[in-house]
């Protein structure tokens, strides 16, 4: 359970950090997913692993539940990724369309050039 | 006292009518958005007579009790944080409107007010989680300005902000994991008050989320070697969004400020010194960055960003102290470099909208060329710290406070010769931009500019000087009342240290309010 647990965090995190660094738009909302994904996956554990447990004290004396706030910082965690991913999207899309290169770094002198262009035509 | 949770509430009512009724109507929208931000101004200055006594005020929402609901805490440094904000909104917002950036693109005024919703309820949260959430809240809003009136550069160098942030939030999230997961709470009070119980043998995990949420909040601020997002960002959002943004680089800051403070500074066995020993070197090299980028800067808008970053390492070497007397100075020298860095932008947005670009050439001579020199000249003493603006005596206070022989020389070495590198490139660009331009004879440029002389731009009116004056006084306000200033700032370092006080007040039994 542990080991599963933990590999499943560190392959969605591995994978999200490689994702981020191809620095092209779509692999880096990707990346930026499975990140959020790992994330989650990570929050939900810090509350240590429980099965089968209510999050919930329970009134009849079984003192036994799972802790209930990590779950709801998942909620608000996921709420807010999910957001956040579609607000990269839109601007991502925006960059694209503006730029028409999906390269998420700028290079300075392509700039340069550019500017001169535009400044003689 | 409900007023505490006000500076949230206001902004984040006005921006959903500004943004769903007012969104045809721009000049109700700017009305709204003025008066909303003035009256933030108004509450922000009854919060700080309300915490000046020295009490700190806790908002327990819901009337939940401490650990387990979310408290708004307002003490003297939230209180004065709030009202530093209010007062640079309302400056960069008239500035907006007079300018007519506003209606460059949509819904300025609705991003404008989520935005400060965020800041301000980041400075007045006192719950590490809710810290995240009005991060989000603040950030989201800051994608919109950043990219408000769109351009391919902007809309390129805000994907990599918003990249950049999303991130960092991605970290946030694993840091506050680690921190739930090895003390079981995110109150900051609450975690003040167990972090000392750790024992030094025990506390691995507590380190790795002290120094991830370091990471995080260092991301904000701008620290190496996190800082490479700013210039891009900086240089290319419009100019008033770029002067809004100088308090939020001061978010990270306060956030360092309070939560390593509280929660991972001196009394905890498990984190003490830890932070500090990594924060210091980093706001070294940020200096470092900050002056070398200044000097090497082609064009005034990076220029201002990496001045910016200076003026951040040289923020973080007095927080990194860790003691009153050196926040007593970090707290003055945060107030004078946001004014400073907001003038800065707003002084280039009147230059550069009337020139071709930001490039540092020389152009003809602007109309109002000796006016645009003396402001210029204004903003640049007070970032590079010459007296007699409050940039000096902020530094002054700065190296006053770091007599610790460990750390003297490495400390004054860096921020005096980053202060000598800034004047000089500050000094470079001034007399390229407003003293050699006027050698270039106009006469010869009409013919190759004729296009772009379709773009002439009328001579500064009063009202579009105003605010970057007004930022000019309040700069002259900080050297003149410096005395006043510090007082308070010495009350409200004593207080940030005094952290019994703050665990009680935030963790006693509700029912006293």
């Amino acid at each position: 359970m542990e080991l599963l647990v933990a590999s499943a965090i560190g392959t969605l995190t591995a994978g999200g950090v490689y994702l981020l660094l191809r620095l092209r738009t779509f692999p880096v909302i990707l990346g930026l997913a499975l990140l959020s994904y790992a994330v989650n996956v990570f929050l939900f554990a810090s509350g240590r692993l429980a099965i089968d447990m209510s999050p919930i004290l329970s009134k009849y004396g079984d003192a036994s539940y799972t802790d209930p706030l990590p779950q709801a910082l998942v909620l608000t965690a996921i709420v807010i990724s999910f957001g956040m991913t579609a607000v990269l999207v839109m601007i991502g899309l925006g960059a694209f369309l503006e730029a028409e290169s999906d390269r998420i770094d700028i290079d300075p002198s392509e700039d340069r050039e550019d500017k001169t262009k535009d400044g003689d035509a | 006292m409900h007023w505490i949770i006000l500076p949230v509430i206001l902004p984040a009512m006005l921006a959903p009518i500004i943004g769903f009724v007012m969104r045809h109507d721009i000049s109700l929208a700017r009305i709204t958005s003025i008066a909303g931000t003035a009256s933030l101004v108004a509450i922000a200055a009854g919060l700080t007579m309300l915490a000046s006594n020295g009490d700190t005020h806790v908002y327990r929402l819901g009337s939940w009790p401490a650990p387990f609901g979310i408290v708004l805490v307002l003490d003297r440094l939230s209180a004065m944080m709030v009202l530093l904000t209010s007062l640079l909104a309302l400056v960069v917002l008239v500035h907006a409107v007079v300018t007519g950036w506003d209606s460059r693109g949509r819904h300025f005024h609705a991003l404008f007010q989520f935005q400060l919703m965020g800041i301000c309820g980041a400075f007045l949260t006192g719950d590490v989680f809710n810290l995240f959430v009005f991060f989000e809240v603040l950030l989201i809003a800051s994608y919109g300005l950043m990219i408000h009136a769109g351009g391919r550069e902007r809309m390129q160098a805000g994907l990599q902000y918003v990249v950049m942030n999303l991130a960092g939030s991605t970290l946030f999230l694993f840091a506050l994991g680690t921190l739930y997961a090895s003390t079981g709470t995110l109150n900051i009070a609450d975690l003040a008050a167990k972090m000392p119980t750790i024992p030094a043998d025990e506390a691995a995990l507590v380190r790795v989320a002290a120094i991830l949420l370091m990471i995080v909040f260092a991301v904000k601020a701008a620290l190496f070697p996190v800082q490479f997002w700013l210039p891009a960002t900086y240089a290319n959002a419009p100019a008033p969004v770029a002067a809004l943004f100088a308090i939020m680089t001061k978010v990270g800051a306060y956030a360092i400020i309070r939560v390593h403070t509280l929660a991972f500074g001196p009394g905890t066995p498990g984190t003490e010194g830890l932070v500090a020993s990594w924060l210091f070197p980093a706001a070294i090299v940020t200096i470092a960055v900050g002056a070398f980028g200044v000097l090497g800067a082609r064009r005034l808008m990076p220029l201002i960003a990496f001045s910016i970053v200076g003026s951040m390492g040289t923020l973080l070497v007095a927080v990194a102290a860790f003691s009153p007397t050196a926040m007593t100075a970090a707290l003055y020298y945060m107030l004078h470099s946001t004014f400073a860095a907001a003038c800065l932008f707003l002084m280039a947005d009147l230059v550069v909208s009337r020139r071709s670009g930001d490039g540092l050439s020389t152009q003809p001579a602007t109309m109002q060329n000796g006016l645009f020199a003396a402001l210029f000249f204004a903003a640049a003493i007070a970032m590079a710290g010459m007296p007699p603006l409050s940039g000096f005596l902020g530094k002054l206070l700065i190296l006053d406070s770091l007599r610790d022989p460990g750390t003297m020389t490495l400390a004054w070495t860096a921020i005096l010769v980053g202060s000598l590198l800034t004047i000089v490139g500050f000094a470079r660009a001034g007399s390229v931009l407003f003293w050699k331009s006027t050698v270039v004879p106009a006469a010869e440029d009409v013919s190759e500019e004729m296009e772009t002389t379709e773009l002439v731009v009328p001579p500064a009116t009063f009202m579009e000087i105003a605010p970057t004056m007004a930022i000019v006084a309040v700069l002259i306000g900080l050297s003149a009342f410096a005395g006043p200033v510090t007082g308070y700032l010495e009350q409200t370092s004593s207080q940030l240290f005094d952290k019994a006080g703050y665990i009680s007040a935030v963790l006693e039994p509700a029912g006293e309010d």
